[in-house]
């Protein structure tokens, strides 16, 4: 083991120590709570992007049994020795690992520094920052395990903080239910992953009897049985898909994460839209070959995967909680990743993870700087003509909705038109004309967004105006250096197109996928195919983009485009089907709530009864027949030793009479 | 002394019967050890009839017969040692006063 990789432990241990000391002494801590926390994910964040380097530029060793990973591994201890079942507990930093490594700590130490200025009146400060410590563990462990079952624990843990955070406030009764059906809606998808492990394990050992949940080998395994495993390569990944569905919110789970926005504003930030949701798109990644074995799973994925992004953005373009535009935003570009994922281009996934990672955190955190500025308000109708009055803030979400609306030469554009460009050569024409479709939409309802917020004239209460106020630069820093990599980190990954840094990174974990599914042999033709593709891709985020100027403003380099709500208002009395569905979410909540909640439980209420009456009945039935048998029978013992004698004599007499007339026949 | 193996044993059956009717009828405990000694003697003389009128069973009959007194003597002295125990407790001989078991 080398000298790198025996920190790798320390990745894990420093935010669970720093969650374990501010939880016992956070309270006395009192506001310098956050000093532990921070300065755990800052040597987290310096020791990831040490062993990241490493792995990325291939001067890490080889990974064990691959011919060209480089990577480190660790290998810890065994969590179960029991005979045939056997979990061995270890880490492995591969090229697919390092990519999350960098969004994961990056991204959480820069929420952290933020959630200093952010929290700082909130009465529960110590306790906000013992769970963001405690999320960083699980997330860190989440893409660090090399064994199902530790990704499991992990994917609970995750889970589990998403729940804390979620309720934080859990005084708010919408928080405390938000929380609740994130937690349940979760727990759907979880059981689906579970049975996915189960039936790995199952395959693994169908042959030689030698079971194994580490990840390489179990796949490995998986693909040469080919079909001779028990349980379909079919059904396994899509059990595991089962998971990651429930975990990004992809449709018909997506329910949760809008709500999860009752949670304080880092979080969202952090766990729903930068980390977590991203932990489905790393799972069906990481099983990469598993899927390509089964290629008719990633048809599902990607149509999942599409239509959750068409869905989402069209209800983004509506709502009027900023939070929840971004919410439905992050929906939407999720499914954006899995319909890469799903038309085979892995790397064009992780790039995309690893953008939306950095613009979607940008956005969210410039959000709750909105919402801090006009005093706790998220209703966007009673906001406007902010840019002026919070300029920093004003200026990175501008960087930041250009990067989501895929404007060159902004980290957006070079992996969403990756995106549409492989789902296009990859013969997915239908991904390819949904996902444009998006983009377009993707574009106007982020200037929507804009437009709304900063820029016109400020519609909310004057009093609240004239208090409104830059935040402090713990939370603008942040901001500022989330805006950079938003700015470049597409042009340094991406270009050039086709064969960027990043295919080359991610190259030794895909390509054995990519082999299998035949894709991405031909080159990339800049004055071909590859280029039409991405004109035609700009051409529609600009459409997007000035339709929304037009129909909610623009004070931008000098040209000064008014609002014009009574447009809008004619537009949406016009197409109001469309205008109530995407206000109502496509009823989804009360769709949910019909059948769950009305019908599922009538149904519950009517095995409650069956339960009570007939299983119950049963038990207690049997209980009080041997009772009451019991004290008829009783009546026999009399306790006086002539009835005994006199039942002794009669049955004597009994056996003598029957045995003589029957031996009389 | 009759000639009959019948007589005999019609008259061990009266005994028994007697004995098992006092046994079964009489409410006094001292009553059912002197039923329990009837019976026991009807059986011992249906043993010492058959004894006398089937020559095979020679002396064993007389042993049995003589076995059957011994257990007998015993048997009145433990059920006679008990039922002057109960009667020093519930101050009665009459058993179907003793139903301290019926609880």
């Amino acid at each position: 083991m080398s000298a790198w990789a025996s920190l790798i432990p320390a990745l894990v241990g420093l935010p669970l120590a720093g969650c374990l000391v501010t939880a016992a002494i956070g309270r006395r801590l009192d506001k310098s709570a956050h000093w532990i926390p921070v300065l755990a994910i800052l040597t987290v964040w310096f020791i990831a992007s040490l062993l990241a380097f490493d792995v990325l530029t291939g001067s890490a060793p080889l990974l064990e049994g691959a011919a060209d990973t480089h990577g480190y591994a660790v290998h810890l201890f065994t969590w179960i020795p029991a005979d045939r079942f056997v979990v061995e507990v270890g880490f492995v930093i591969d090229p697919l690992t390092a990519c999350l490594l960098i969004v994961v700590t990056t991204i959480g130490l820069l929420v952290h520094v933020y959630s200093i200025g952010y929290m700082s009146q909130d009465p529960g400060y110590w306790r906000f920052f013992a769970y963001l410590n405690l999320f960083m563990f699980s997330m860190l462990l989440l893409v660090l395990a090399d064994s199902w079952l530790v990704v499991f624990v992990a994917w609970e843990l995750v889970g589990l903080s998403s729940y804390l955070l979620i309720g934080f406030w859990y005084r708010k009764r919408s928080a405390a239910l938000a929380a609740k059906k994130a937690f349940i809606v979760n727990r759907v998808g979880d059981v689906g992953f579970a049975l996915g492990i189960m039936a790995i394990w199952l395959n693994t050992g169908a042959l030689d009897g030698v079971h194994t949940l580490n990840i390489r080998e179990s796949i490995e395994k998986l693909l040469a049985q080919g079909d001779a495993n028990p349980v379909p390569l079919f059904v396994t990944a899509l059990l595991v898909f089962a998971g990651a569905m429930g975990k990004s919110a992809q449709f018909p789970l997506h329910v949760w994460l809008p709500d999860a926005m009752e949670g304080p504003t880092p979080v969202s930030a952090l766990i729903h839209a930068a980390t977590m949701v991203n932990a489905g798109v790393y799972l069906v990644a990481r099983a990469n070959p598993l899927f390509a074995a089964a290629p008719s799973s990633l048809v599902i994925v990607a149509g999942i995967g599409i239509f959750t992004a068409i869905l989402a953005a069209s209800i983004a373009m509506t709502q009027t909680d900023i939070k929840r535009v971004l919410a439905y935003s992050t929906l939407s570009q999720l499914g954006y990743m899995f319909a890469a994922l799903g038309v085979g281009a892995f790397t064009a996934a992780i790039f995309h993870l690893m953008t939306h990672g950095f613009f979607k955190g940008l956005l969210f955190l410039g959000s709750g700087s909105v919402i801090h500025a006009v005093h706790e308000e998220q209703d966007m109708r009673r906001m406007g003509g902010l840019a002026d009055k919070i300029p920093t803030t004003y200026r990175t979400m501008l960087i930041g909705s250009l990067a989501i609306a895929g404007i060159p030469p902004l980290a957006g554009f070079f992996s969403k038109d990756e995106i549409l460009g492989e789902s296009f050569k990859n013969g997915f024409i239908w991904v390819w004309a949904v996902g444009f479709v998006v983009a377009g939409m993707t574009a106007f309802y982020m200037f929507r967004l804009m437009g709304l917020t900063f820029w016109g004239e400020f519609r909310g209460p004057r009093n609240i105006w004239d208090r409104i106020h830059e935040s402090p630069s713990v939370m603008t820093v942040p901001l500022i250096l989330l805006a950079i990599p938003t700015v470049l980190m597409g042009m340094a990954l991406g270009l050039p197109f086709g064969s960027g840094p990043i295919k080359s990174w991610l190259e030794p974990v895909f390509h054995e996928a990519e082999v299998t599914l035949g894709h991405g042999s031909e080159g990339f033709q800049l004055f071909g195919i590859d280029g039409g593709l991405i004109l035609a891709s700009v051409a529609v985020a600009a459409v997007g983009v000035a339709i929304g100027w037009r129909l909610f403003g623009a004070e931008l380099l000098g040209l000064e485009l008014p609002a014009r709500p009574e447009r809008v208002r004619e537009i949406s009395a016009r197409l109001s089907v469309l205008y109530r569905a995407s206000l109502n979410k496509w009823w989804f909540d009360d769709l949910y709530h019909l059948l769950f909640m009305v019908i599922g439980g009538r149904i519950a209420y009517g095995l409650w009864w069956f339960d009570r009456n007939v299983v119950d009945g049963t038990v207690n039935g049997v209980g009080r027949a041997t009772v009451g048998a019991g004290r008829g029978l009783r009546r026999v013992q009399t306790g006086r030793v002539q009835n005994y004698a006199l039942g002794i004599a009669v049955g004597l007499i009994v056996m003598a009479g029957s045995y003589l007339i029957l031996a009389g026949r | 002394m009759s000639d009959s193996l019948d007589a005999y044993l019609v008259l061990s059956g009266i005994l028994f019967a007697i004995g098992s009717f006092g046994f079964l009828a009489r409410r006094n405990a001292i009553s059912m050890l002197m039923s329990i000694e009837l019976m026991l003697n009807g059986v011992n003389l249906a043993i010492v009839a058959f004894g006398a009128f089937i020559p095979e069973l020679g002396a064993q009959a007389s042993v049995i017969a003589l076995m059957v007194i011994a257990v007998a003597a015993a048997e009145a002295t433990v059920g006679l040692a008990i039922v002057i125990a109960i009667y020093r407790n519930k101050k009665t001989p009459l058993v179907d006063e003793y139903d301290a078991m019926r609880q």
